[in-house]
């Protein structure tokens, strides 16, 4: 499994993958923070960071599947999947592996974020102006979204050959994920639902999260989220044996 | 007894890619895997290396189960699939050092330049393998085969697509490690089967046609050359009359 992980994160940087997706979200993140009207802390007038939390899930929708398209699917495409498929590992070895390789670049992806944190700390009226418990609690929620798109992602990267596929699919299942179970519980015929479904949806979990309140409530449904998905992709990876 | 297989049966949906074959492979030798393409050459070898699961019959490697003792015989086998697949932007060294960290080798670095001396591939061992010739590639995965020292090697058309002298090498590589291991390679070419194997399996449909010595085969049928005895086994021989 290690050995896996090492592998692909190296992969990750030979191939600029990891760069791209880095800048691509600093860029964003940084734009919307600092640059546009409408999102910019400098003509909001708050010392908080929900700006940047409220567009950073939108943003992983699209960079997280870009991270984890090709972890399978070229795989199986190149035949190299056959490979590791026949040396001394489990299939289980594989998929964590690589799991663990893009969370990492996600996490990594968040780090350099930490710098706003850090200047909006500098720049409050009174310094240090800022609620640090939502700050922590808030990125606890996006490692967690991380991963759950991640997971989301090692999915369809194994049902496709093709890293398109994989990316477009990711992209959709983790769109209507994130916020399709809110926009379902507003049709008027399930208002007795309604609650239920929004309590389906990651919005939800990750706003209670963001809120710096950690209920095991929403780390026990992310990371049962994390499993479901990664159990459906080694389910995947094992129908070559039915 | 390397290789033991026995009435193995794979059949994918209503078709039988193999049906009821079994053989035997010996230590220090080379078996030749012949046949026509898909006759179920790669399944077997696919079975084998515990990829796919058979559907009924066994196969034991080194006296392990195929199938419920595949980390076992994963350990015990090495494998060069068909089409050779590789990490075309791994380096050299660091795809064989990969390779020794999932077979959690001691003293890998020892090991890389052995196998690298051994596959000659000295002058090429700082390049990305993107950037090898098909020949060097091959030598690549026929290094990463042996790469853990395994007992048997299971070697699908080692040498298609390759030019005659690459061919020699890897010829002669082959017939080189076969002194101490088991090995079984796939081909579709006559003259490799008269150059390194020993033995020789013929399997047509998914049936094995002929099991012999090389020798045993030739005088079976008259002396023929082997292209002949091939094509009078596997029945494409009606098609060549029509064609004439």
């Amino acid at each position: 499994m290690i050995s896996i992980l090492f592998k692909e994160i190296s992969g990750f940087f030979t191939s600029w993958v990891a760069y791209l997706i880095m800048a691509a979200f600093m860029l964003f993140t940084g734009l919307f923070l600092w640059v546009f009207p409408d999102s910019s802390i400098l003509d909001y007038g708050y010392a908080g960071l929900d700006s940047f939390f409220n567009i950073a899930p939108y943003l992983f929708i699209f960079l997280v599947p870009a991270i984890t398209m090709r972890a399978i699917a070229e795989e199986k495409k190149d035949g190299t999947f056959e490979l590791l498929a026949t040396r001394p590992l489990s299939d289980w070895d594989i998929l964590f592996g690589k799991f663990l390789a893009c969370l990492g670049i996600v996490l990594l992806t968040l780090l350099p974020t930490l710098i706003y944190y850090f200047s909006i700390y500098q720049l409050g009226i009174t310094r240090g102006n800022i609620d640090t418990g939502a700050v922590i609690g808030s990125y606890i929620g996006l490692v967690l979204l991380g991963s759950a798109f991640t997971s989301i992602g090692l999915f369809t990267s194994s049902l496709s050959n093709n890293q398109i596929i994989a990316f477009t699919v990711a992209v959709f299942l983790c769109f209507f994920s994130f916020s399709g179970f809110d926009s379902i519980s507003s049709i008027i015929s399930l208002q007795g639902i309604a609650s239920f479904l929004t309590e389906l949806g990651i919005n939800e979990h990750y706003q209670s999260v963001s809120r710096g309140v950690l209920d095991t409530r929403d780390l026990i449904y992310f990371l049962s989220f994390t499993a479901l998905f990664l159990f459906l992709s080694k389910t995947i990876l094992g129908a070559r044996k039915w | 007894m390397s290789i033991e297989v026995s009435d193995l049966c794979k059949t994918y949906g209503n078709q039988k890619a193999i049906d009821g074959i079994s053989f035997k492979a010996l230590p220090g030798s080379v078996l030749g895997f012949l046949g026509p393409n898909g006759a179920g050459k790669s399944t077997t070898m696919k079975i084998l290396t515990c990829f796919i699961p058979q559907t009924s019959g066994t196969a034991h490697i080194c006296g392990f189960d195929a199938r419920t003792d595949s980390m076992e015989v994963r350990r015990h086998i090495g494998y060069l699939p068909e089409h050779n697949p590789l990490y075309l932007d791994m380096y050299v060294k660091e795809a064989l050092a990969f390779i020794g960290a999932i077979q959690k080798i001691d003293q890998t670095e020892k090991r890389i330049n052995d196998v690298i001396e051994r596959c000659g591939l000295g002058d090429q061992q700082n390049k990305k393998l993107g950037a090898l010739s098909k020949g060097y590639r091959q030598r690549v995965g026929l290094a990463q085969a042996i790469f853990a020292d395994p007992k048997v090697l299971i070697l699908d058309e080692p040498t298609s697509g390759l030019d005659p002298n690459q061919v020699i090498a890897i010829r002669a590589l082959i017939k080189d490690l076969s002194k101490t291991k088991t090995v079984v390679l796939s081909t579709h070419i006559m003259q490799e089967v008269d150059a390194i194997c020993e033995n020789v399996i013929i399997i047509n449909k998914g049936k094995i046609v002929a099991d012999d010595t090389l020798t045993g085969l030739r005088s079976k049928h008259n002396n023929q050359s082997l292209e002949n005895i091939f094509i009078e086994l596997t029945g494409s021989h009606v098609h060549q009359a029509q064609i004439i």
